[in-house]
């Protein structure tokens, strides 16, 4: 079987694969990192979300064997080791931007994505399309678009700590 | 999935000699169309030759008349591009409304005009600004490009290299999505430049892209929507389905390009 060697949050990771096993598979099945959902397993929903050199991908739509020497991040690299999570978790705790949390992981790794490659800075509207290949099912979006708005002003280095929600 | 074969080749000539000497392989771009055909077992090839080793794939160029986009190049390169949104900002703009965000960062211009998904943007953009596509050993007119529905003029070991896109005057694109999957029920890309007036039309058509001459022909002697007053379009070789029929189609067509044409001024 193919051998596929990679930086998974900043660690080196290998494993056995088939050509055919997914990235996502990869990634729960063979290193643990469960993290990562697998939604629809139909590139619509968003729930895979990882990030592949810098880029947001849906992991259940690249193959395992296209991630040799690949620097992967999961939602489970982004708190610090200490604990502090990254800004973007912060705020999807702050606004209470889910509710049963199964597309989460998905979201907060689309959100820094969509933030970092926007620093100009996003509208709400803009905000909303950017999550286009993210599906929640739950709350509607409205508290997950007010957390991104929150977070970019943190990221961008626009404020010191994240604007607390109104109580 | 079955499994496959999976071939990695740093150079064009590599992944043609690899495609030449095995019929049953199928080349794989960025696998926004390829992977999820796989998962559902509607294709079972013998070896996945996979592009995304080959750098000399990927690139923008921009020279006095032309934009050319290398095949490897992702929709996100070529949305985010300031050459290209200068040159032609249309077609940055379609670029940047193709799938969503993470669909961008995979797939590439070449893998959705080889593919030809008759929902496909790109396919109207490369019609419609009557562009070239390099291959391995040619260059083909768009006109002679598409040739029907996931067909197109490419031998079985051709692969496509870049897409020059002469500079046009003026060009807009505007798509209906569909509102659950956003796949383009129709799309129309109006342009006036080197070649002509050309209307190209996506989503609508059973056999892919086409060009809409009639609506050309009245572009052509007055640049405005309301020259598209009185210009209908055919219900013949038009998709009808559960999400529009013909006649719906076929209606999209005339107000799409209206706001075309009005978009690009």
């Amino acid at each position: 079987m193919p051998k596929v060697s990679l930086t998974v949050n900043g660690k080196p990771a290998s494993a056995e694969v088939e050509n055919r096993t997914l990235l996502v598979e990869l990634l729960r099945e063979h290193l643990r990192l469960t993290g990562t959902h697998v939604g629809c397993d139909t590139s619509q929903c968003g729930a895979c979300v990882v990030h592949v050199n810098g880029a947001s991908v849906k992991s259940c739509t690249m193959l395992a064997v296209q991630c040799e020497g690949a620097e992967v991040v999961t939602i489970e690299g982004l708190a610090a080791p200490d604990g502090t999570l990254h800004p973007m978790q912060e705020a999807f705790r702050e606004y209470h931007a889910l509710q049963c949390g199964f597309c989460t992981p998905g979201m907060v790794m689309s959100a820094i994505d969509l933030v970092q490659r926007n620093p100009q800075g996003l509208s709400d509207r803009e905000i909303r399309e950017g999550l286009e290949g993210n599906l929640c099912r739950c709350t509607g979006y409205h508290n997950i678009v007010r957390a991104i708005a929150a977070a970019q002003q943190v990221m961008h280095g626009k404020v010191k700590e994240l604007p607390r929600a109104a109580e | 999935m079955y499994d496959f074969a999976y071939h990695r080749p740093s150079s064009v000539a590599d992944a043609v000699k690899l495609l030449a000497s095995d019929p049953d392989a199928k080349v794989m771009s960025g696998g926004m169309t390829l992977i999820p055909t796989l998962k559902q077992r509607l294709a079972r090839p013998s070896a996945i030759i996979d592009l995304s080793g080959i750098r000399d794939l990927v690139g923008i160029s921009v020279s006095a008349g032309a934009v050319t986009i290398k095949a490897m190049t992702t929709h996100a390169a070529v949305a985010a591009s300031a050459e290209v949104k200068k040159a032609i900002p249309a077609l940055a703009a379609m670029a940047e409304h193709i799938g969503d965000a993470q669909v961008r960062n995979r797939g590439t211009i070449g893998g959705s005009i080889a593919n030809h998904d008759p929902a496909a943007d790109y396919p109207g953009a490369v019609l419609a600004l009557g562009a070239t596509v390099h291959t391995n050993t040619r260059k083909i007119a768009a006109d002679d490009f598409f040739t029907g529905m996931f067909s197109t003029a490419l031998a079985p070991d051709e692969l496509v290299t870049a897409v020059e896109f002469p500079i046009p005057e003026k060009a807009a694109y505007v798509k209906f999505p569909n509102p659950a999957s956003r796949y383009a029920m129709v799309g129309v890309f109006v342009a006036k430049g080197p070649a002509g007036v050309r209307v190209a039309v996506t989503g609508a058509g059973a056999n892919g892209v086409f060009r809409h001459t009639a609506m050309e022909e009245a572009l052509a002697k007055n640049w405005s929507p309301d020259a598209l007053h009185d210009v209908g379009t055919a219900e013949e070789g038009l998709n009808g389905d559960i999400h529009a029929s013909k006649e719906y189609r076929a209606h999209l067509v005339g107000v799409m390009a209206k706001r075309a044409v009005a978009k690009a001024g």
